[in-house]
C-alpha cells in the first residue's frame, strides 16, 4: 500500500484527534442523543404533490391513535411569531421568501412539510403519521430543468444589486473569441446532487420556559441558528440556546435553519414537552438543500501555442419558486488563468422544487468541472500536454482584481503532484495506455478556492492547576476543529495538548462564524492564536512582577515555554511554572478574550488557496466500468496546523469528488416532481470498494498576508477540480469526452 | 406457532436487569416471536382478547430478554421497535447510530451472538435470548479495543457518525478472515458507508490490526 508521505516533511508528529476516544467508544453525543424525561417524538408528513394546495386534512384518525399528543398543520399551528399574518390564499410567496412551515395551504414542492405528528414513542408517531389523510388540489408543476431552461433569467436579487458579482461580466476585447486561432465550445451538465451526511438532520427542542428555548440541533453554526430562532420566535438572543457539539457530517446541509427545525420547536411549544425530530433518509432529499442542477457553456479561444486569448463562461443553475440560491459557478473562470478577455453570465431557473443550498465547494466544484474539462479539451485540440497548457496560462497576479496574490504556490503544487504521480509516464494519445486488459487513463485538473475569514472571538483561560480551557462558539462537522485549535493553543502557551480543553458548538460561548466556506481555521484559529498570545503575555507580566522573579529581566522574545514551565531563555536551567504565578497572585484563573478579524490587507491582496489533483482510472473496454486506481492531490493552503487531520480532509474531498464524477445523481420523476432516488440504494455515494489509497501533499508555507497563523482553509479546495480530473482521465483512457455527470457506464459504451 | 399467551406478558415489567436467564422462557418467547413473524394477526388475537377492534397501531408490549454488553436485561417493548431504536431510545445506548433505517448504510452495525447485524433491520423482540455487543461494549473498561486504537492512530474517521458501525464491522471483518488484503477489506467493509471519505484510513487501520496479530 502506498503511504501518504509528505513533502515537505511533516514538521512535528500530528496530534491525534482530541475527541477521538469519544468517537470510537460511542460516547460522542450527537443532536438526537440527549436524554430527556418526558421526551416526545415527532414525525413529519410531507407533500406528495409538487404544486397546488392542501384541500383538506383529516387528522382525526391519527389524533385518536394510541400515544398521540398532537397533529400539527397550518390548521392548528401555534404559529411562528415572526411570520406575517396569513396572506391571501391566491398569493404565492414572492421571490426571496424563505419557506414558512405550516403557514398556509400552498404547496411549493414535493416533500414540503405539511403536518407533524407528535406522540409518546417513535413507533406510535410513525404509525399515526400513516393515518393522517390529506387531500390536495393539484396544479401543473415545472420541475424539469432541461424542458424549462429557456425561462432562465438573471436573478431578481442580482438585478437589484448593481455590485453583485453575478452581474454580467466582460473584460477585454469582445472580438477576441471570434478571431482566435483555435476555438472550442462545449456544454457541461451536473445533475442535482445531495449532501447526505451519514447523520440525518435531527433536533431536540426544549422550551425551558414560555420565553426560553434550548435546542440540540444539527447545524453548522450555533450562533446563526441562535439568531434565526430568536428572530423567528421573537425572543431575545440570550433566551435561545443552541447546542451542537458533535455533528455527523453536513457538507453545507447545516448552514441554514431549515423548516423542520422550526416545526420541531413549534411542536415542543404545542405539547409543552421536549420534542425530538429525526429526518428519515428519504426526507434528507427534500428538506436540507442540495447542489443544484447546473448547465454551463464554455467557449475558449487560444493561440496555436496554447495561450488563452478568450473565455466565455455561461452558467445556469436551478432554484426554487420562492427563493434565489446563487453560487460561484462562473466566478473561478475570472481568476484562474491569465486571460485578458473573459466574459461570464449567470442565470437562474425557478422550478417547483425546494431551494438548493451550498454543498462542499459550492459553485467552484461545479464551475471548475466545466473550466478544467474545457482546458483538457483545448490541450487535446492543441496536442499539448494538459499540465503544460496550465503552466503556460498561469496567472501571476489576479487577472480579475488586478491585485497581487497574498501567496500562490500553484506551480509548486503542479511540480509535486506531477512528480509523485508519475505524470511524465502519460502517453498523450487517448486509448494508448492499457493494463490487464483495461484502458488506463491519466487526468489532472487545477483547483482554487477563495479565502474567507470572518470576525471571531476566543476565550483562553489558564486555571490554577495549570490546565487550559479555550472556548469559542465554533463548530466541528468533521474536520477536527478542536484538535487544530488545541494544537494552536499548545504551541503558543507551551502547554501539553493533554492539559488543554477546547469547547465549541454552544451558542453561549464567544462569537464565532459557522463552519462553512473553509473559514474555520483562518477565522477561529486566528482568534485562538490571539487569545492565547494575550493570555501568555498577561501571565508573563504577572510572573515578572513576583519578587526576585527570573522573568523580570528576561527579553520577551527570548522566553521559552515547555510543558507549562517558563524559561527566561533557551540556555536557562531555572524556570517558573504557570501554576506558581497563579499561586503567588492567589488567582483561581487568568483569562483573556480576543477578537480577530481581517484588516486592510483584504484590499491589498487577492486571497485564494490553490491546488491540483492527478487521477488514474482503469476503464473496462467491454462494460465501460470506471475504477479510480490512484489519486495524488496537492494543495497550497498556507500553513498546515495538523497534518493528520488535514490529510484526512483532503482525502475526504477527493472521495466526494469521485462520487460527484462517477455516481451521484438525484433523479426526479417529472410526472410527479418527486425524486426517485431517495435512499442510499438509489443515490449512490462512494463505498470502500470504490476508493483507492489517496496520496496527499501540502506545500505548507504560511501565507503571511492572510492572518496571524498563515493558514487558509482546506475543506472546499479538496473537492474543487476532482470531478474534472476524473473526467479528463476517463477521456484519456477511452477517447470519450463525457460532459454530463455522473460518468456512468451508459455514457461510455 | 403458539396459541398460548406467554406467561411473562401478564407480569409487570419495569425493564430492570435480572441476573439469571431462564432458558425455558426464552424458548417459549421464541415461539411467540415466530408466530408474530409468520402471522401477526393471529398472534395479536391470541395476545389481546379484543384485538379485532383495536387498530393495528395499538400494539401491546412484548417482554423478552437480552444480554447487552455482558449485562442481562429483561425488557418490555412495542413489538414494532427495532433493535436500533431499543438501544437508542429506551436503553440510552446511543453509540449505535441511525443513518438510514433501511439497512443501506451500516451505521447501526452491532454484533448479535458474535455476528455483525444491522440493528435497524432487526425487531428487538426477535433477538430474545441473544447476546448483543454494541460499540459501548467493545473496549474492556478503560482499555480500548485494538481496532479502536488503530482507528485513532490512522484517523479512520472525521465526523465520527459512521464510526461505531465501521468499528463493529471492522472487528467482524477480521474475525471472519476477510481482512487479508486491502482489496478484501474494501469488499467486506463496503456495507459501511462513510460520507466524510475516511475509507483509505479505515482500511489502513484494519490492516494494521490484522497484520499486528491483534485479536479482534
Amino acid at each position: 500500500m502506498a503511504n501518504a508521505h509528505l513533502r515537505p516533511a511533516e514538521p512535528e508528529p500530528s496530534l491525534n484527534r482530541v475527541d477521538g476516544r469519544l468517537k470510537v467508544t460511542g460516547a460522542a453525543t450527537y443532536s438526537a442523543e440527549y436524554p430527556f424525561d418526558n421526551l416526545a417524538h415527532a414525525v413529519l408528513i410531507t407533500s406528495t404533490i409538487a404544486k397546488g394546495r392542501i384541500a383538506n386534512i383529516n387528522a382525526k384518525p391519527a389524533e385518536a391513535a394510541p400515544g398521540v399528543l398532537a397533529v400539527i398543520s397550518h390548521k392548528n399551528t401555534p404559529g411562528v411569531p415572526a411570520y406575517p399574518p396569513v396572506k391571501q390564499p391566491a398569493e404565492r410567496a414572492p421571490i426571496g421568501t424563505a419557506f414558512r412551515v405550516f403557514y398556509d395551504e400552498l404547496i411549493y414542492f414535493s416533500g414540503q412539510p405539511v403536518a407533524m405528528v407528535v406522540a409518546q414513542t417513535l413507533e406510535q408517531a410513525q404509525h399515526a403519521a400513516s393515518l393522517v389523510e390529506i387531500d390536495y388540489q393539484t396544479e401543473t408543476h415545472q420541475t424539469d430543468f432541461v424542458a424549462n431552461r429557456s425561462t432562465a433569467a438573471i436573478a431578481v436579487n442580482v438585478q437589484r444589486n448593481k455590485t453583485s458579482p453575478f452581474q454580467d461580466y466582460d473584460r477585454g476585447d469582445p472580438d477576441a473569441l471570434p478571431s482566435a486561432e483555435v476555438k472550442l465550445e462545449a456544454t457541461y451538465t451536473i445533475p442535482t446532487q445531495h449532501h447526505q451526511p451519514l447523520e440525518p438532520h435531527a433536533i431536540i427542542a426544549v422550551w425551558e420556559a414560555d420565553d426560553k428555548l434550548t435546542v440540540y440541533d444539527k447545524n453548522q453554526g450555533v450562533k446563526s441558528a441562535q439568531g434565526n430562532l430568536a428572530q423567528a420566535f421573537k425572543l431575545p438572543r440570550e433566551q435561545v440556546k443552541v447546542n451542537a457539539q458533535f455533528i455527523g457530517g453536513a457538507f453545507g446541509s447545516g448552514i441554514r435553519v431549515w423548516p423542520h427545525t422550526v416545526a420541531a420547536v413549534l411542536a415542543a411549544k404545542q405539547v409543552k414537552r421536549p420534542v425530538k425530530l429525526v429526518l428519515g433518509r428519504e426526507l434528507m432529499f427534500t428538506s436540507v438543500g442540495y447542489r443544484p442542477f447546473t448547465v454551463q457553456k464554455i467557449a475558449m479561444g487560444a493561440t496555436k501555442t496554447g495561450i488563452l486569448t478568450a473565455i466565455t463562461h455561461e452558467g445556469t443553475g436551478q432554484t426554487s419558486a420562492y427563493e434565489e440560491h446563487l453560487e460561484r459557478t462562473i466566478l473561478a473562470t475570472r481568476a484562474m488563468y491569465a486571460c485578458l478577455n473573459v466574459s461570464t453570465r449567470y442565470r437562474l431557473l425557478n422550478l417547483d422544487v425546494n431551494t438548493p443550498t451550498w454543498m462542499r465547494g459550492p459553485g467552484d466544484a461545479t464551475g471548475m468541472f466545466a473550466l478544467e474539462s474545457a482546458l483538457d479539451e483545448l490541450a487535446f485540440a492543441l496536442q499539448l500536454d494538459p499540465l503544460e497548457l496550465r503552466l503556460r496560462n498561469h496567472a501571476d497576479a489576479d487577472p480579475e482584481r488586478n491585485l497581487p496574490w497574498s501567496a500562490k504556490s500553484l506551480k509548486e503544487c503542479y511540480r509535486i503532484g506531477a512528480e509523485e504521480f508519475g505524470w511524465k509516464n502519460r502517453k498523450p494519445e487517448p486509448r494508448s495506455m492499457q493494463a490487464d486488459g483495461l484502458l488506463v487513463g491519466y487526468g489532472m485538473a487545477s483547483s482554487l478556492y477563495g479565502f474567507h475569514r470572518h470576525p471571531s472571538k476566543a476565550k483562553a483561560v489558564m486555571q490554577a492547576d495549570g490546565s487550559v480551557v479555550i472556548q469559542s462558539a465554533t463548530m466541528d462537522i468533521g474536520p477536527g476543529t478542536g484538535t487544530a485549535m488545541t494544537q494552536i493553543a499548545a504551541r503558543i502557551l507551551g502547554v501539553s495538548p493533554k492539559k488543554i480543553r477546547f469547547d465549541l458548538g454552544d451558542s453561549s460561548l464567544p462569537d464565532a462564524p459557522g463552519q462553512n466556506g473553509s473559514a474555520t481555521i483562518p477565522s477561529v484559529g486566528s482568534a485562538v492564536h490571539d487569545a492565547c498570545k494575550a493570555l501568555k503575555n498577561k501571565l508573563l507580566i504577572l510572573g515578572a512582577s513576583m519578587p526576585g522573579s527570573i522573568l523580570s529581566s528576561a527579553w520577551p522574545d527570548e522566553i521559552v515555554i515547555k510543558n507549562g514551565r517558563i524559561y527566561p531563555n533557551a540556555e536557562s536551567r531555572s524556570s517558573v511554572l504557570y501554576t506558581d504565578i497563579l499561586k503567588y497572585h492567589k488567582l483561581p484563573q487568568v483569562e483573556m478574550t480576543e477578537e480577530s478579524k481581517s484588516g486592510p490587507e483584504r484590499d491589498q491582496y487577492s486571497m485564494y488557496s490553490f491546488g491540483c489533483h492527478f487521477v488514474e482510472v482503469h476503464v473496462s473496454p467491454v462494460t465501460g466500468e470506471v475504477r479510480v486506481k490512484r489519486v495524488v492531490t496537492c494543495a497550497d493552503v498556507g500553513k498546515i496546523i495538523n497534518y493528520k487531520t488535514a490529510r484526512s480532509q483532503s482525502i475526504g474531498g477527493v472521495v466526494g469528488g469521485i462520487g460527484m464524477a462517477l455516481m451521484e445523481e438525484s433523479v426526479m420523476d417529472h410526472r410527479y416532481g418527486r425524486y426517485v432516488t431517495s435512499d442510499f440504494a438509489s443515490y449512490h455515494i462512494p463505498v470502500h470498494a470504490d476508493i483507492p489509497q489517496i496520496e496527499v501533499f501540502f506545500v505548507d508555507q504560511p501565507d503571511v498576508h492572510v492572518n496571524p497563523i498563515g493558514a487558509k482553509g482546506l475543506g472546499e479546495i479538496a473537492i474543487v477540480g476532482v470531478a474534472a480530473a476524473v473526467a479528463n482521465a476517463v477521456f484519456h483512457a477511452t477517447g470519450k469526452r463525457v460532459r454530463e455527470l455522473p460518468i456512468t457506464v451508459d455514457k461510455l459504451v | 406457532m403458539t396459541d398460548e399467551k406467554p406467561d411473562d406478558l401478564t407480569q409487570p415489567d419495569d425493564g430492570t436487569f435480572f441476573e439469571q436467564s431462564d432458558r425455558r422462557l426464552f424458548l417459549k418467547q421464541s415461539l411467540a416471536v415466530a408466530g408474530l413473524t409468520l402471522s401477526p394477526l393471529s398472534f395479536l388475537k391470541t395476545a389481546e382478547p379484543d384485538a379485532d377492534e383495536a387498530p393495528f397501531g395499538n400494539a401491546e408490549k412484548v417482554s423478552f430478554n437480552l444480554s447487552i454488553n455482558g449485562k442481562k436485561h429483561r425488557l418490555s417493548t412495542d413489538p414494532r421497535t427495532t433493535l436500533l431504536d431499543l438501544l437508542r431510545e429506551q436503553l440510552g445506548l446511543t453509540g449505535t447510530k441511525k443513518g438510514c433505517d433501511f439497512g443501506q448504510c451500516g451505521a447501526c452495525t452491532v454484533h448479535v451472538d458474535g455476528q455483525r447485524v444491522l440493528a435497524c433491520l432487526s425487531f428487538a423482540v426477535m433477538q430474545n435470548g441473544r447476546k448483543i455487543t454494541t460499540i459501548e461494549g467493545l473496549a474492556k473498561g478503560d482499555r480500548l479495543h485494538p481496532m479502536q486504537e488503530a482507528f485513532i492512530k490512522h484517523d479512520g474517521f472525521q465526523c465520527g457518525y459512521c464510526t461505531p458501525g465501521q468499528l463493529m464491522s471492522a472487528v467482524s471483518c477480521v474475525r471472519e478472515g476477510r481482512a487479508n488484503s486491502e482489496a478484501d477489506i474494501q469488499e467486506y467493509m463496503s456495507g459501511n458507508l462513510c460520507r466524510c471519505g475516511a475509507y483509505p484510513n479505515i482500511v489502513k487501520a484494519i490492516l494494521d490490526v490484522k497484520t499486528g496479530g491483534q485479536n479482534a
